[in-house]
């Protein structure tokens, strides 16, 4: 069963000062089935980033459609739909995790991924609850709870991240690089969380570098310079 | 299910002009100043929806005309045209700029709370913290002074001011003190929207970091919805869920505020995210 279909996705960023029109991805046609995982390959500079966030609407897409079956709305263009309603999506249905921080100044580790449900309406005991649950679900060593991320190693940034955007339960996750720059141990508990998410039935599309990695994770593997599965 | 909301706020080609105009005013713009009659239009046609829950974040340079939006809602002054209405008054059903000066000191004392840029608008120097959170709980009708001073007590608590000091006048305090009080006063009672013009312009950065989270602290406690002018994009990234670019007095672009930082489509968006980078 579908939950995601791209059909003739394109992005091309237009300059206004340089006078330059950017192409980044075009003619990507994509089918993301319930519970599968998705892995992305392709040369720097070939576009992945930019698929992830049209999908997440922080790129608005040039061509093309991005259908979601969405359990609030039905099926939804994501290319189209309403500000408030991807908003609500984001809430609710669809994470982003990226291998880089954003979070408030002065925020503690568990305070952001607590924020994330606050923000929502949930009340601080429940949040906290639910934020310490997360955290030791993805090893995050207790004794970072509670200061500021902005010190943490790649492997723990990461595994904050995913934390942050798995305290909402999303069914679709979208990871951009979630392995770069780990070592070989870090890149290990990765595997087996991206492996305990799958158990969980969450949809995925992740990019990735090393193929090796995507074994026993990924169940398709989309080239993006062919904009064709790998066999 | 269908999301279905009905906006909180919704403004409809508000129209802000100084000066008498002239049938060749829109042709002959330079920034917001008409060149042939001199007039300066200061908002030129403003719309905006503000959803249930939501911060709406309002960028743009000085002169862009955020103040002129701000001040227009909280009826400072009368705006040359356009409408304004509240899902709170009368269902959205009658343009707040059309109602009597009694009627608009009702929809301020009762349904919005305003955050000035300068302090000194929003609150009187002279009188106590606790005496300026009053005035604006008799001002929506309540005349028990025993509640009064408990809720004095309980915003000023919530934006970290200490009861010890809430006798004294706002001229004593700094200026990131001075904003809390603002807030509370206008959260005074139990507002549906808050205004807020740049809360922590001139704060230092510590401050500022307190008052942002008080603020997001805010919005997730009483679900309240903020119209946030800000023209520093840090805090509208922090803040804000979907935002709005002005520039000279009209909207440039709008989108969720992500999306307007990586992927601007204006010019002048792009100027100004990109110099940042
Ligand atoms: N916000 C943007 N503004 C302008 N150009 C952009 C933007 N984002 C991406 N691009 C351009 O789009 C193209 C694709 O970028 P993208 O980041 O998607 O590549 P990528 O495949 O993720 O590369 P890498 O592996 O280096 O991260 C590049 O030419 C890039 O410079
Ligand atoms: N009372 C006024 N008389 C004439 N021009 C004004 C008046 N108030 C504001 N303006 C002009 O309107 C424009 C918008 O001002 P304002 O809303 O205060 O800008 P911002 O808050 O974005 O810095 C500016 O060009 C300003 O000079
Ligand atoms: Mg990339
Ligand atoms: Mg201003
Ligand atoms: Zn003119």
């Amino acid at each position: 069963m579908e939950i995601l279909k791209i059909n003739g996705l394109a992005k091309n960023f237009y300059l206004h000062n340089h006078g330059l029109e950017i192409k980044s991805c075009h003619n990507i046609n994509l089918i993301l089935n319930k519970g599968e995982f998705i892995g992305i390959v392709g040369p720097s500079g070939a576009g992945k980033s930019t698929v992830l966030k049209c999908i997440n609407r922080s790129y608005l897409s040039t061509h093309g459609d991005i259908f979601y079956d969405s359990e609030a709305f039905g099926w939804i263009n994501l290319a189209t739909a309403s500000e408030r309603e991807i908003l609500y999506l984001r809430n609710h249905e669809i994470g982003y995790v990226s291998q880089f921080l954003n979070v408030m100044p002065r925020t503690t580790a568990k305070e952001h991924v607590m924020n994330a449900i606050i923000d929502m309406g949930q009340n601080t005991e429940a949040a906290e609850l639910n934020a310490c649950e997360i955290l030791s679900y993805f090893r995050l060593p207790e004794n970072l709870w509670g200061i500021y991320p902005a010190t943490f190693s790649g492997g723990e940034r990461l595994r904050l991240n995913l934390a942050h955007a798995m305290i909402k339960n999303p069914r679709l996750l979208m990871l951009d690089e979630p392995t770069a720059s780990l070592d070989d141990k870090t890149k290990i508990l990765v595997k087996d969380m991206l492996i305990k998410l799958k158990d969980r039935n969450t949809s995925m599309i992740g990019i990735f570098h090393d193929i090796e990695f995507m074994e026993g994770v990924c169940d398709k593997v989309f080239n993006i310079s062919d904009g064709a599965f790998l066999s | 299910m269908s999301l279905n909301e009905t906006s909180v706020l919704s403004v409809k080609n508000l129209v802000v002009r100084y000066g008498s105009g002239c049938d060749a005013c829109q042709e002959s713009l330079e920034k917001n100043r008409c060149k042939l009659c001199g007039s300066v239009w200061a908002a030129n046609d403003i719309s905006l929806d503000v959803y249930p829950g939501e911060v709406l974040g309002i960028v743009g340079e000085s002169g862009s005309g955020k103040t002129t939006l701000m001040r227009s809602l909280y009826f400072d002054f009368q705006p040359t045209s356009g409408s304004a209405t509240l899902r709170d008054y009368k269902n959205s059903r009658k343009n707040i700029w059309d109602v009597s000066a009694a009627e608009q000191r009702l929809i301020k004392n009762t349904i919005m709370g305003m955050v000035y840029q300068s302090p000194a608008l929003g609150l009187r120097m002279d009188y106590s913290a606790a005496s300026n959170i009053a005035e604006k709980i008799i001002a929506a009708g309540s005349r028990n002074a025993g509640t009064m001073t408990k809720r004095a007590v309980e915003l000023l608590e919530a934006v970290e001011i200490m009861t010890s000091r809430m006798n004294e006048a706002p001229k004593n305090f700094s200026g990131g003190m001075q904003q809390r009080v603002q807030i509370s006063k206008a959260l005074a009672n139990n507002p549906a929207l808050l205004l807020l013009d740049e809360v922590t312009t001139g704060l230092d950065l510590s401050v500022q970091a307190k008052v942002l989270d008080l603020i997001r602290r805010i919005k997730a406690k009483y679900g309240i919805s903020i119209l946030l002018v800000s023209h520093d994009l840090a805090v509208i990234r922090m803040l804000a869920d979907r935002t709005i670019v002005m520039l000279d007095g009209k909207i440039a672009e709008s989108g969720l505020t992500d999306q307007i930082l990586e992927d601007p489509q204006h010019v002048y968006t792009q100027q100004l995210v990109h110099s940042l980078i």
